[in-house]
């Protein structure tokens, strides 16, 4: 299926979120998630099942003012 | 200074953005004495290199307290779910909440500010908003729950100083229990001193010493002039005067006019 993450097109054979984000390279512990404007939070990663065109979001800590 | 039932010492909280280099950000947070930075939360690149990660290490290695910021933020929902975000990434229940009403301004929304701050007060955030100096704004995100305001001094990064201090004095006076902070717009240490001397509780800079000739240096003046402003409010202003008032003792002075006819010429 094809998703939308962090704004680029990625076609993935992942079924959850977990699994998408291990099979795009994410290994970092200090990632925060959202799927299609809703925040996803750690523990439910791998019980939220991933549809075409979803949009995905993987934040990370960065500098603020 | 409490923030949400937290003994703070420093009274300047300092931004994280900008700065030339890692190092010089480690530098810029030792020498400004402060105990609170803000971060924030950014899309990670897939299969890269961690750019967050790098960033995280340096914020455990400062030891300061992590005030998350939703920047950037347009509407209440995109606010409350970065919050959320930030809640899990960096551990805590502190949020600085921006809602962004106006790109060019950069003022905040206060209709979407008081719907986000309901919304995550009641999720148990410890909220420090974004605001304005208007007193109704103010009250409403009270009733929200917020505990903390953090009115502007000028639009962020202008560096312009305190743009409304008489309506800044006034929102003093009128939440005198309420810890304030100025956030966003102070160009100069001395702006910063001018707020502390208002009765401010703390001030919030990023700009201003990120973007320094020496970022290091500049945070140490701003501490010292945060330090000395909130000193001086304590230790209470004169009231300023309309005309002079000589401060060295007129009595007993010598009467060294030159003629006789001076006599009674100093009444």
């Amino acid at each position: 299926m094809r998703i939308e993450l962090n704004g680029s097109q990625h076609d993935i054979s992942a079924a959850t979120l977990a699994e998408a984000l291990t099979e795009l390279g994410y290994g970092g512990v200090a990632l925060a998630t959202a799927l299609n404007g809703a925040f996803i939070a750690t523990t439910a990663r791998a019980t939220t099942p991933l549809h075409d065109g979803d949009r995905v979001e993987v934040l990370a800590p960065m500098q603020g003012g | 200074m409490r923030l949400y039932d937290i003994d703070i010492q420093s009274r300047l909280l300092l931004g994280t953005a900008q700065y030339p280099s890692p190092q010089v950000l480690t530098e810029a947070i030792a020498a400004s004495g402060c105990d609170i930075i803000t971060v924030s939360l950014r899309r990670e690149a897939a299969r890269g290199a961690s750019a967050g990660a790098g960033f995280w290490a340096l914020l455990q290695a400062s030891g300061a307290r992590l005030l998350p910021n939703t920047a950037g933020c347009h509407s209440a929902r995109e606010a409350v779910t970065t919050a959320q975000m930030a809640r899990e990434v960096f551990g805590t229940n502190w949020i600085k909440l921006e809602v962004i009403g106006h790109a060019d301004t950069l003022q905040p929304d206060p209709f979407a500010l008081v719907e986000a701050a309901q919304t995550l007060c009641a999720d148990g955030f410890q909220v420090f908003p974004y605001t304005t100096e208007d007193l109704i704004v103010a009250e409403r995100l009270l009733d929200a729950g917020c505990q903390v305001l953090m009115p502007w001094g000028a639009p962020i990064g202008s560096g312009q100083g305190l743009r409304h201090a008489e309506a800044l004095a006034s929102m003093r006076r009128y939440f005198p229990q309420v810890p304030l902070i100025i956030d966003a717009g102070l160009g100069a240490p001395s702006q910063a001193a001018r707020a502390m001397e208002m009765g401010f509780d703390a001030v919030l800079l990023n700009t201003a010493v990120a973007k320094a000739g020496d970022p290091v240096a500049m945070a140490r003046a701003f501490g010292q002039a945060v330090e000395a402003g909130r000193i001086a409010y304590e230790a209470g202003l004169m009231p300023p005067r309309d005309m002079a008032v000589p401060s060295t003792p007129v009595l007993g002075m010598a009467d060294l006019s030159l003629a006789n006819l001076s006599h009674g010429g100093r009444s």
